[in-house]
């Protein structure tokens, strides 16, 4: 066993160094499942309400590719955690592979996981310590889903089911980046492995709904972790059986890991390394030509996955209006305005999620500005002839022309799917604009980030905090009763709700001042401030 | 840039021909000159009163221990620290508010060099000359080939010398007047630490302007014109290795025909052990004369005397630093 000595030290060093990030977010999927939950059972009180619901989204292929089937149109929770079963378990997915990588290859990347290998700890200890950090990680947030998801009145047997499930497939996640982490030099390099992973799984998943019929997937969906958890089919006949499938998966890979482990030298990788230029190319001559090289990769892979969210969402809303064929669904939807407002008001819905994540992207981004001085890549620019305000600005406009793209992206793709189903252009810009107008709220997302750079570096991270609160307070403010002027501090409180509302420019104009003004304090905060290599 | 040999050094010595950099031009001798530099983080005094001042044209030793201040000097020198008080004046500018313009004319290797993992180490060279105002291509061929570096590799995958000798490469290739280098050898093994002294060498005799941080002594004695010693935050000696030497004490040995004489009562004699006819002791230079005749009337039956090291004056100063 010696080769598993200190384990149980560097189990406890990951749980020190996690205690905030990994009670919070922990709450933030359990509350997402449970508040979900807890919505729906107040939304669809009886069964036809809910076969009418479950039936517009069995009914709609890219819903179905999207979200999953629906088993059993009469359960309440089967319709209540659909959205859990395919975006949320991904999220967790990339959560399992974050801690996972964090313990592992960044360690050994930055040369901290050396100086404990040299001291008293066996060869195996850094990865089987990731992994109990994560299996215990990913376990308490079953638990605690099913604990509260019984509490709000569903079923306790299916919730049980539905936070194995969801445990299931973090830890399913957590052993493929176990396994990206052998193979690759960089911390950076397994994430995105590994995540590429899952976006294979989820689209394996996707066809494999989406092709079969509701007695089950084709079976493309049986190659997917993600597809496991969903055919377990919780609240929809509760196939534990398929719990064995996960179990099964992780012991392999996880067998795969320890393998590949002891078969390559600290801080090696399997796949090899590529030789590059042996010179910088014109464009890399500045701090910009540098903060774009650092991001653009990133930023590529953002938009596809844009590009694609952006033709199922323009899909989907041309759909909508056809798929409630009941008088009593007809008649609320003329009440409401038509088929045109419903497909509105969704429209409005789904980019306001998307300027959500453009304004989670703008944080990252400009929380670059902090990497690189912490890192001590700062230092080497600045000591060049390099103004403070310049080598800022050129993050910063990174993080701008990403957030425009990104929004232009999911909005042209948007649009144009939209139209295409529609047979008519006549809505396009109308689609498209409705996806640009977040855009001054996502900077001020920005430039907060900025000026926390800029006048408290140690703290940047607070950014993410107002992000999240954000978040809940725009998605979540009516359903837990939050006073109305906790509304009024999001910037995105303040954005008109394209296409469906009229615009008006005042908020959005001043927001764009906002976000500017913050960028300006950020700057002027670290032109006088002495460089922070941490 | 033509390095124009007719330029003689400031001091008239001539040995080394010295560059027409602008701060010369200008009549000006002092590259960089900080008085009374305090800089504090928190509660600690990370420096406490710096005095330093280095000359045109010289390789200017700055040694210390660990922790003794030397890479924040640097920094403030780059206008990467502010500080608290003090006047920092580097190539006659300050080194705070006239920071770009005068990056433009100098280099820095930081001690731990820190690269963007996914370039390989010719593009940082390009980059890291570039935006300091261009490079010349021919050395930095040159200094790839001495260097023995692979500049097609990605620079996670370099050793901590790599990745040294990439800044130092970037640093050298640039045709600036001042280097200021952070303990640039720490990382590399002894033949491009040899290497690298003949480098120094060359750059002096380009006319070039050199503050080199060590904390190894022999290092800053192989190259350094002048030297200063700091030691928690504040310069502790300056001068030439001669004038340094001076504070030094030669070490006496010796086999006598009969027990000494006196010795005791000697001023300048330090550490004396007398141990019948064998003697061993400390002396100060001054002490010199009257300690041989000393010796002399006891009858020397054999003598060695190690001559002044700053060695020990070195270590005089790193005791109770840590």
């Amino acid at each position: 066993m010696s080769e598993l000595t200190g384990t149980w030290a560097l189990t406890r060093l990951a749980l020190r160094r996690d205690r905030i990030v990994l009670p919070a977010w922990s709450a933030v999927f359990v509350l997402f499942n449970v508040s979900a939950a807890s919505a729906t059972v107040g939304l669809y009180p009886y069964v036809g309400s809910r076969a009418e619901a479950a039936s517009a989204i069995n009914d709609i292929p890219s819903l179905v590719a999207l979200y999953g089937r629906i088993y059993d149109p009469t359960s309440l929770g089967a319709l209540a955690t659909i959205k859990s079963t395919s975006l949320v378990a991904a999220m967790l997915a990339v959560f399992a592979v974050m801690l996972v990588v964090r313990h592992t290859r960044a360690e050994e990347e930055n040369g901290r996981l050396e100086l404990l290998g040299a001291a008293v700890v066996g060869r195996r200890a850094a990865l089987t310590a990731a992994l109990l950090v994560a299996a215990g990680t990913m376990v308490v947030i079953g638990v605690v889903t099913a604990l509260g998801q019984t509490a709000v009145g569903l079923p306790a047997a299916g919730s049980w089911a539905f936070g194995l499930e969801m445990a299931g497939v973090g830890l399913c996640f957590a052993a493929v980046a176990a396994v990206a982490a052998q193979l690759t030099v960089s911390a950076r390099a397994a994430t995105g492995l590994a995540l590429t992973v899952l976006a294979v799984a989820y689209v394996l998943r996707a066809v494999g709904d989406s092709s079969g019929d509701a007695a089950g997937p084709a079976f493309w969906s049986w190659l997917s972790p993600i597809g496991w958890g969903q055919q377990v089919r919780a609240y929809a006949g509760d196939r534990w059986a398929v719990l064995l499938l996960p179990v099964a998966f992780c012991a392999l890979a996880v067998g795969a890991a320890y393998a590949l482990a002891s078969r390559r030298d600290l801080g090696a990788g399997l796949l090899p390394d590529r030789a590059g230029p042996a010179g910088a190319s014109p464009r890399l001559s500045s701090p910009l030509g540098l903060a774009w090289r650092l991001q653009r990769g990133a930023l590529l892979g953002w938009a596809v996955g844009y590009a694609l969210l952006g033709l199922i969402m323009g899909n989907i809303s041309a759909d909508l209006g056809s798929v409630f064929d009941s008088p009593q669904a007809a008649e609320l939807i003329t009440r409401l305005g038509g088929t045109a407002a419903l497909t509105d008001a969704y429209l409005a819905l789904v980019l306001s999620v998307s300027a959500f994540v453009t304004g989670a992207y703008g944080v990252s981004t400009a929380m670059r500005l902090r990497g690189e001085e912490a890192g001590g890549r700062a230092e080497p620019m600045l000591a060049g002839a390099v103004s403070r305000t310049r080598w800022l600005a050129s993050h910063v406009l990174v993080a701008v022309a990403g957030t425009t793209l990104l929004q232009t992206v999911i909005g042209v793709t948007a649009a144009a799917s939209y139209s295409l189903q529609l047979g008519s252009w006549d809505r396009f810009g109308a689609v498209l604009g409705a996806a640009l107008v977040w855009l001054p709220a996502v900077w001020v997302l920005a430039g907060l980030t900025v000026a926390l750079f800029g006048l408290a570096p140690r703290v940047v991270a607070l950014a993410w905090a107002a992000l999240v609160g954000f978040v809940l307070v725009e998605e979540l403010g009516a359903l837990l009763s939050l006073p109305s002027w906790t509304r009024e501090l999001s910037p995105f409180g303040h954005v008109p709700k394209l296409p469906g509302a009229d615009m008006v420019w005042t908020p959005v104009l001043v927001l764009a001042v906002v976000a500017a003004a913050l960028v300006l304090i950020g700057d002027g905060g670290f032109r006088r401030r002495d460089l922070d290599t941490a | 840039m033509p390095h124009a040999a007719e330029y003689a050094r400031p001091g008239g010595v001539g040995r080394r021909p010295l560059g027409p950099t602008a701060s010369y031009r200008y009549g000006m001798s002092t590259a960089i000159e900080m008085s009374g530099v305090v800089k504090t983080f928190g509660t600690t005094r990370a420096l406490d009163g710096l005095d330093l001042s280095v000359e045109v044209g010289e390789v200017h030793g700055f040694l210390g221990p660990n922790g003794a201040g030397k890479t924040t000097a640097l920094r403030v020198l780059l206008g990467l620290l502010r500080a608290d008080t003090g006047r920092v004046s580097v190539l006659g500018g300050d080194a705070w508010s006239d920071a770009v313009s005068l990056h433009r004319r100098l280099a820095y290797v930081p001690g731990d060099v820190a690269l963007w993992p996914g370039l390989t180490g010719g593009e940082v060279i390009d980059l890291l000359g570039r935006v300091r105002g261009g490079l010349d291509a021919k050395r930095r061929a040159v200094l790839l080939e001495r260097f023995d570096l692979d500049p097609t590799k990605k620079t996670r995958a370099y050793s901590k010398g790599n990745r040294q000798k990439v800044a130092l490469v970037a640093a050298l290739a640039s045709d600036v007047e001042l280097l200021l280098l952070d303990e640039p050898t720490s990382g590399l093994d002894p033949l491009m630490e040899a290497m690298f002294r003949g480098i120094v060498d060359e750059e002096r005799d380009r006319g070039r302007t050199v503050l080199l941080s060590s904390h190894i002594l022999a290092e800053a004695e192989a190259l350094s014109d002048r030297v200063s010693i700091i030691r928690a935050g504040r310069v502790v000696e300056a001068g030439t290795l001669a004038q340094l030497r001076h504070l030094t004490r030669t070490s006496i040995t010796a086999e006598l025909r009969h027990p000494p004489d006196g010795l005791v009562r000697l001023p300048g004699v330090h550490d004396l052990v007398v141990n019948g006819t064998r003697v061993s002791c400390q002396v100060d230079d001054a002490a010199i004369d009257a300690v041989l005749h000393a010796l002399g009337s006891a009858g020397v039956v054999s003598l060695t005397s190690q001559p002044p090291t700053l060695e020990e004056l070195f270590l005089r100063h790193y005791e109770g630093a840590s």
